[in-house]
């Protein structure tokens, strides 16, 4: 039976709407005030500038916390991926009581709130020597991602057929060759949402970062950090901004890209 | 462990089940059991730190202050994103697509830069109050961030995804059909919507609720940057106790607590859901 939308229900849409404005409001401000031509955080007076866009170019320092980003957030991803799809894969062939445990410890640094793994990151990496180096703040991070990497495997795993894998080796592979040629062709969609998450995570992460780094390793979120601390100026604004511009496109790609799967796939 | 498996790809998986979790003892779960650790042995072994859980005033103001934000923004955010969830699928075509893309947007935006944005907005010479002062409305600019609006207002914003994705993945395996069904019957939208709906989405409300709230316990960022150092939430203060007082045995021990109290949410959440569902591993 269809019933023509009700008043509540109106009045619910209408609502969502109004949350969606809330959402969006603040990074809307954000373009307005990255153009004005003031040194302080305000909205431009009918007169725009981009010497704020200009600063992130000719100052040094803000190039090099996204280099610095990049470094550790490809790193951190890379091994987020290995260890992640190890784990997912071993879960999925062996799954018994031992297995599932295992998936729920790799799971433990998406539950356990950042702060308290800082703490025990920044007590361990003091006595390795690993503060404020690059191999310090990747593995940290990649302890952060690879949760997101198991879960996205799993989830491409869950519907390949556990046979797949035995009918390859009475076919005469390896038990390395079936894994190899059968079974991560398979997981590879995972892998990659995996990744996506991973290395959002590490390019966003800060809490961790604010304990482990200093200024041998500054990434972009630290820079914004330090900026906001110290007095706010319109350059984060313009950062800002890009990154905005940056994750709306990132969205749009990814959702174009999904619509065309879906398509080749209904064809 | 299945037994059709031969011992050779039983060694490939072993391994592969292995390496992984050894290198998350060492360089994950050991960091970890150092923190529980320090919480009973600095600077003296025993519970003395605990203790101060319960006499000292500074530290239960602190915990106070958490817990109201916790269940303010959790409250608002459920709300919030309930009414987000439940017109993005009932809206036909493009319009439902569409609110779902700007949650997933927001989702995707770095909590750095919703928290800046909101500086921005409502600092003291910020756009909102440059707005109201130029338009003659207010005379001196109002107080919107350093107090507990500004960090509600900036955490409900956070968690708005959190609390509408789940919600969202929840009702859509909801038998509509029982809605019209109830209406047929004579009940009025509000009616069927209170008696028939809401009860079918309980179980994700639930869950979605307790994950918004144990995310809001640890977080960090938008109450530090929005509390300005006036309202001081539970990680801040483990920061500052660490950072600038240098007192490890009190900041491990409130890490403990707040860890102890998050898996004590997740027991509970347990028997409502199973957990592995809401963590998507199943």
């Amino acid at each position: 039976m269809d019933l023509a939308p009700s008043k509540p229900f109106r009045l619910t849409v209408f609502g969502a709407w109004l949350a969606i404005l809330f959402l969006t409001l603040p990074f809307v401000v954000v373009f307005p005030v990255s153009l004005t031509p003031q040194r302080y955080l305000s909205l431009p007076d009918g007169e725009f500038s981009l010497r704020h866009y200009q600063t992130l170019l000719q100052d040094p320092s803000w190039m090099l916390s996204i280099r610095d980003s990049l470094i550790v957030a490809t790193g951190s991803t890379i091994v987020a991926i290995v260890l992640g799809t190890m784990t997912a894969l071993a879960c999925w062939r062996i799954s018994s009581r031992a297995s599932e445990l295992v998936r729920m410890a790799m799971l433990a640094p998406m539950i356990v709130p950042s702060i308290v793994h800082a703490l025990g990151f920044y007590q361990i990496w003091a006595q390795l020597g690993l503060l404020d180096t690059y191999t310090g703040l990747i593995l940290a991070h990649a302890m952060k991602g690879t949760p997101y990497v198991v879960i996205s495997v799993s989830a491409a795993l869950a519907n390949v057929d556990l046979r797949l894998e035995q009918a390859a080796r009475n076919l005469g592979a390896t038990a390395l060759q079936a894994l190899w040629k059968v079974i991560i062709p398979a997981a590879r969609p995972g892998m990659a949402a995996g990744s996506v998450f991973a290395f959002a995570l590490s390019w966003d992460e800060l809490v961790v970062t604010l304990f482990l780094s200093s200024r041998g390793v500054y990434t972009l979120p630290r820079k914004i950090w330090d900026g906001i601390q110290d007095n706010i100026n319109p350059a984060i604004a313009a950062v800002a901004s890009l990154l905005i511009v940056l994750t709306v496109v990132a969205m749009v790609v990814r959702l174009l890209l999904a619509r065309r799967q879906a398509r080749l796939a209904a064809d | 462990m299945t037994a059709d498996m031969d011992a050779r790809t039983r060694r490939v998986y072993l391994v592969l089940l292995l390496a992984p979790l050894l290198l998350l003892a060492f360089l994950y779960l050991y960091p970890l059991s150092r923190v529980l650790w320090l919480s009973v042995t600095v600077p003296t072994l025993g519970f003395g730190n605990f203790e101060r859980l319960f006499t000292s005033s500074g530290i239960q103001n602190v915990i106070w202050t958490t817990l109201r934000i916790c269940v303010l923004t959790t409250a608002l955010a459920l709300l919030i994103g309930y009414a987000i969830a439940y017109a993005a699928l009932h809206l036909r075509g493009w319009r439902g697509e569409l609110l779902l893309f700007f949650v997933l947007l927001s989702f995707w935006l770095s909590v750095l830069i919703r928290a800046f944005a909101w500086l921005t907005l409502l600092q003291s010479r910020g756009v909102i109050n440059t707005w109201l002062m130029s338009a003659g409305i207010i005379d001196a600019p109002l107080t919107l961030i350093r107090n507990e609006f500004g960090v509600v207002l900036g955490m409900v914003h956070y968690m708005i995804p959190y609390a509408a994705l789940p919600l969202y993945a929840n009702m859509k395996g909801i038998d509509t059909r029982l809605v019209p069904a109830a209406r047929g019957l004579g009940a009025s939208p509000v009616q069927a919507f209170l008696k028939v709906y809401l009860p079918m989405s309980l179980p994700g409300l639930i869950s979605a609720g307790i994950l918004t709230f144990i995310f809001s316990l640890g977080f960090y960022v938008t109450p530090a940057l929005l509390g300005g150092g006036k309202t001081i939430m539970i990680s801040e203060y483990i920061a500052v106790q660490i950072n600038e007082t240098l007192n490890w045995g009190l900041g491990s021990m409130l890490a403990t607590s707040l860890l102890l109290a998050i898996f004590a949410l997740l027991a509970v959440l347990s028997f409502f859901v199973d957990l592995r569902k809401v963590f998507g591993v199943k």
